[in-house]
């Protein structure tokens, strides 16, 4: 499977997909604009609460294509953060030590070169660290398969997709022979000690839902993947974060084609619950792109949706300045606010 | 009045039924809320009894709402389709067990 820009799907321009969002494929399927959700919630403008955490999408390159994907990764797509990025990266971490957490992600961020050199200095700066690993990248080629122990020795915290604890809607999403390379990536990362409690190393599993429909209950969930991969696997892990599918890029893709986006965006819309809100990711959030660029999150950086200051770039980076910006919102937004809420780190409510 | 009996759109005003008894919808659709949380029984193993029950029953909406919800709370299609089995399996068993009421009532008149 090709990304969309290498098949030069009319989608990989991100003014298309928010055209789509705004009107519908015809022109003629309006919602109501997420702008009057956050008025009537009195949360708009929509303001940051406290940046905390500093999020660096290091390159799109991924060694999966897989149908969901927001960033539209996958091998054949070449944008890599250089080695003089991350270092402007570092050197707004040396001097905000607000920003506590940093959150490493792609494509595949391990396939950037400069990976291992980013983490170190990152760590050196004594930030935590968090990694969003795809599993099957660690046996993906004889390079990586010392990953686990890299991780464990920097105390990285991996977060991981496995859409599901059966085969069949795991490689439907991620691709044939995913499931089997993850569980076997999982193993790996327990051996070392990843998801036993008593070691420290955390080891999160991300939930998603592998069609048009919104996650179920992320407690209940997290219940069935704990049993079902301890039974059937030995498997452990910590926390299973539940996130909503954005109907942006290869899954706006999907919905579109499969006749499912207007109902998929009904159900959102009809779920926005006012809680999750005022807890969207973004409010605590600054995403960096693979090219220094400064966006609310991971979703507007796809969007090519630059944050609303005078600070667009790494280079020029004004802590105070962005954290008082207004957040850039648009009708994907719904999909942070459908339920019990959704961002990288699972539910917000 | 459409057309047809049943659109697949009259799902989405199920809600509105208050319209014409405000009280007594309010007092079923709490009922209702209850009745699918957790509890002895997990929210997912309801769902699947409704599914069942929803073929059972044979209404379109239930069917629909709940093929939805059971695959969305992670039944494989085959665990679905046994849920459907089960449904009809009772539904056949409860024509059929009525074969001894007409096997007595013959017994009874025969010669």
């Amino acid at each position: 499977m090709k990304s969309l820009k290498a098949a030069h799907n009319i989608l990989a321009d991100a003014q298309q997909q928010i055209e789509i969002l705004e009107h519908g494929k015809n022109g003629d399927f309006v919602l109501v604009p997420f702008e009057d959700k956050l008025r009537a919630s009195n949360l708009f403008p929509l303001k940051p609460t406290q940046m905390e955490i500093f999020q660096v999408n290091i390159g799109k390159m991924c060694n999966q294509t897989c149908k969901h994907c927001h960033v539209d990764a996958g091998p054949d797509r070449k944008e890599i953060m250089t080695r003089e990025t991350m270092q402007q990266c570092l050197e707004v971490l040396k001097n905000h030590p607000q920003l506590k957490t940093v959150d490493l992600t792609g494509g595949a961020p391990e396939m950037n070169p400069d990976f291992r050199w980013f983490v170190e200095e990152i760590k050196k700066l004594n930030r935590h660290v968090t990694v969003r690993c795809n599993l099957t990248i660690i046996l993906a080629n004889k390079k990586y398969y010392d990953l686990p122990y890299f991780y464990k020795e920097h105390q990285v915290e991996i977060t991981s997709s496995l859409p599901f604890y059966r085969k069949d809607r795991t490689d439907n999403q991620r691709g044939n022979g995913v499931f089997e390379n993850s569980i076997k990536s999982l193993q790996l990362l327990n051996e070392v000690g990843y998801g036993k409690v008593e070691t420290g190393l955390i080891l999160n599993l991300v939930y998603n839902a592998a069609g048009a429909f919104l996650p179920p209950s992320q407690s209940s969930l997290e219940k069935e993947y704990k049993q079902e991969l301890k039974k059937q696997f030995g498997i452990e892990f910590n926390n299973l974060f539940s996130i909503t599918n954005m109907p942006i890029s290869r899954y706006l893709d999907y919905l579109l084609m499969s006749g499912n986006y207007e109902s998929y965006m009904e159900k959102l819309v009809s779920s926005y619950n006012p809680s999750a809100a005022a807890n969207v990711m973004c409010r605590n959030t600054v995403s960096v792109g693979w090219d220094g660029f400064l966006y609310d999150c991971d979703f507007n950086q796809m969007l090519e949706l630059k944050v609303n200051s005078k600070t667009t770039n790494i280079r020029n980076f004004n802590f105070d300045e962005l954290n008082n910006r207004t957040i850039r919102t648009g009708q994907h937004c719904y999909g942070c606010t459908a339920g019990a809420g959704s961002g990288c780190g699972g539910t917000t409510t | 009045m459409s057309k047809h009996y049943y659109e697949s759109d009259d799902l989405k005003k199920f809600g509105n039924v208050g319209e014409f008894q405000k009280n007594l919808a309010d007092k079923f659709f709490d009922y209702y809320g209850e009745v699918f949380k957790d509890s002895e029984l997990s929210a997912r193993e309801k769902s699947l009894i409704a599914l069942a029950v929803a073929h059972a029953v044979q209404c379109p909406y239930c069917i629909d709402a709940y093929s939805s919800d059971a695959y969305e709370k992670g039944w494989s299609e085959s665990q679905m389709m046994e849920a459907v089995h089960v449904a009809c399996a009772i539904r056949g068993g409860a024509s059929l067990v009525h074969g001894v009421q007409m096997m007595n009532k013959v017994k009874e008149i025969a010669m």
